[in-house]
């Protein structure tokens, strides 16, 4: 059976630059929330840009959420999440409130401290890869975008395969088996995001 | 470890990329299109794409002859965020959160805005709350009258009273992400940044300041970063000169030992 990606759409503003960036480099994909796409691709792709409690409740109100479990879960079906589809892995965040997270991967979301340095964060900032993983290739080092003001506080630091300063060393990309999430913007990160996404396509 | 950013900024004029000259005088470059693209090839870090159509002020290129690359700024925008995978904040002719929500869904990271700002303050604290700050920025076009900086607006035909120091940190305070910083009196002059007020600007915000206007060699771009304490620099007319423009500025500042990203031409 040949690759294809259901990228998960519930309204996020960035769906339309991942779209971009798939079509380019020749995936095939389908744009949807239907649980015989989500039951048919072989990878999905959850992205996300916003508040965690607003996107929550959006993926609540539009995404099949058993069935996406059922493919994500039990089936292990590579999953990736960017940005807020990153967050909402955590078990929950505090971003306006406390609100429940999808609880794939044990952690919270938090604020980032405060170290005088301008929040949100803005810009491009390198990612370096722990040995093993290998979704930046053989690359373990690679500049991403980044904008956001919230970080992914894990668990359990096997599950933060990815880090990056800013004021503070904090998970940029976390993996707990088949389920991914990136805290930038691969979309927006020229050929980092595509050797990225090309990674993550070769997960099965 | 947190990279500075080297943005090119593309001017439309009435559905041409154009240079600009002192505000004044415009030259047509070509295809609004394929102009970004190549861009992005050469790794800009984000481009800043601003629509100055309008107004009486002489255009140097002939319209006669430009119309076969003519394209709404909407166009322009739409099939750039298709075609680049970069941030891209997008300007002129915001009015209100609708354009601005407009903007955004038509593949735009961020907005800039400027007249607007000052004429309906009260829009831009708005337009805060609902986009976020990451989302907005102000962008302050000054020059000096009788000995004294002045922020500009409509094109910088008219004067605010405020000083660009004084503009700048209220803009801050209300919660604007960046602030696109731009000496008219430098646009096109190739004689370099003005320094000294970027310096004064950058120490006195938090938030991230881009320097825009009079830009001639790479070398420019270095003395703003090795200077001041700007997040980004920025400018317009030299990137559209030189092919492979951005890697070759890039590759100058990397090699001088600025923390910017690593050169590389993307094969796209």
């Amino acid at each position: 059976m040949g690759k294809r990606v259901c990228i998960l759409d519930y309204g996020s503003g960035n769906v339309r630059s991942v779209a971009n960036l798939l079509r380019f480099l020749k995936i095939d994909f389908v744009l949807s929330n239907r649980v015989e796409d989500i039951e048919t691709a072989s990878h999905i792709v959850l992205p996300g840009v916003g508040s965690f409690g607003s996107s929550m409740k959006k993926i609540q109100d539009r995404i099949p959420l058993e069935a996406l479990g059922t493919e994500v879960l039990i089936k292990q079906k590579p999953f990736l999440g960017i940005c807020v589809g990153m967050q909402v892995l955590a078990e929950t965040g505090t971003e306006f409130g406390l609100h429940k997270g999808l609880g794939w991967i044990p952690g919270r979301v938090r604020k980032f401290a405060d170290h005088g340095l301008p929040i949100p964060n803005i810009g491009w900032n390198t990612v370096l890869e722990s040995s093993g993983n290998s979704l930046l290739g053989e690359h373990q080092k690679l500049d991403f975008y980044f904008v956001h003001s919230f970080v992914f506080e894990v668990n359990n630091q096997k599950h933060a395969i990815g880090t990056t300063e800013y004021g503070e060393i904090y998970a940029s990309i976390v993996r707990r088996d088949n389920i991914v999430g990136v805290q930038f913007h691969p979309e927006k990160s020229q050929k980092a995001g595509m050797i990225l996404i090309s990674n993550f396509m070769n997960m099965r | 470890m947190k990279k500075k950013r080297l943005i090119p900024i593309l001017l439309l004029r009435n559905g041409s990329l154009v240079q600009s000259i002192d505000f004044s005088e415009y030259l047509i470059l070509g295809n609004p299109v394929e102009a970004v693209k190549r861009l992005s090839e050469w790794a800009a870090d984000e481009i800043i794409y601003l629509d100055i159509s309008g107004g009486e002020k002489f255009d140097a290129g002939r319209s006669d002859l430009g119309n076969a690359f003519k394209r709404t700024f909407r166009e322009v925008i739409v099939d750039v965020a298709d075609a680049t995978f970069m941030p891209m904040t997008v300007g002129g002719k915001i009015r209100n959160r609708t354009d601005i929500a407009e903007r955004l869904s038509q593949g735009a990271d961020k907005v800039s805005l400027n007249t607007i700002a000052f004429d309906n303050f009260r829009m831009v604290e708005e337009a805060v709350l609902e986009f976020g700050s990451q989302c907005i920025v102000a962008s302050i076009d000054y020059k000096e009258i009788d000995g004294k900086l002045r922020a500009m607006v409509d094109g910088g035909t008219r004067d605010t009273g405020l000083s660009p120091q004084s503009w700048s940190k209220r803009l801050e305070e209300i919660g604007v992400g960046e602030i696109l910083l731009n000496c008219i009196d430098r646009d096109g002059k190739k004689n370099g940044y003005d320094i000294e007020t970027i310096s004064e600007i950058s120490a006195d915000l938090k938030i991230p300041v881009i320097a825009l206007g009079g830009v001639g060699n790479w070398e420019h771009f270095r003395e703003a970063l090795e200077k001041t304490d700007v997040d980004a620099v920025a400018a317009a007319n030299i990137f559209q000169h030189t092919d492979q423009s951005v890697y070759h500025a890039k590759k100058y500042l990397f090699d001088s030992g600025l923390s910017v990203r690593e050169p590389m031409l993307l094969s796209i």
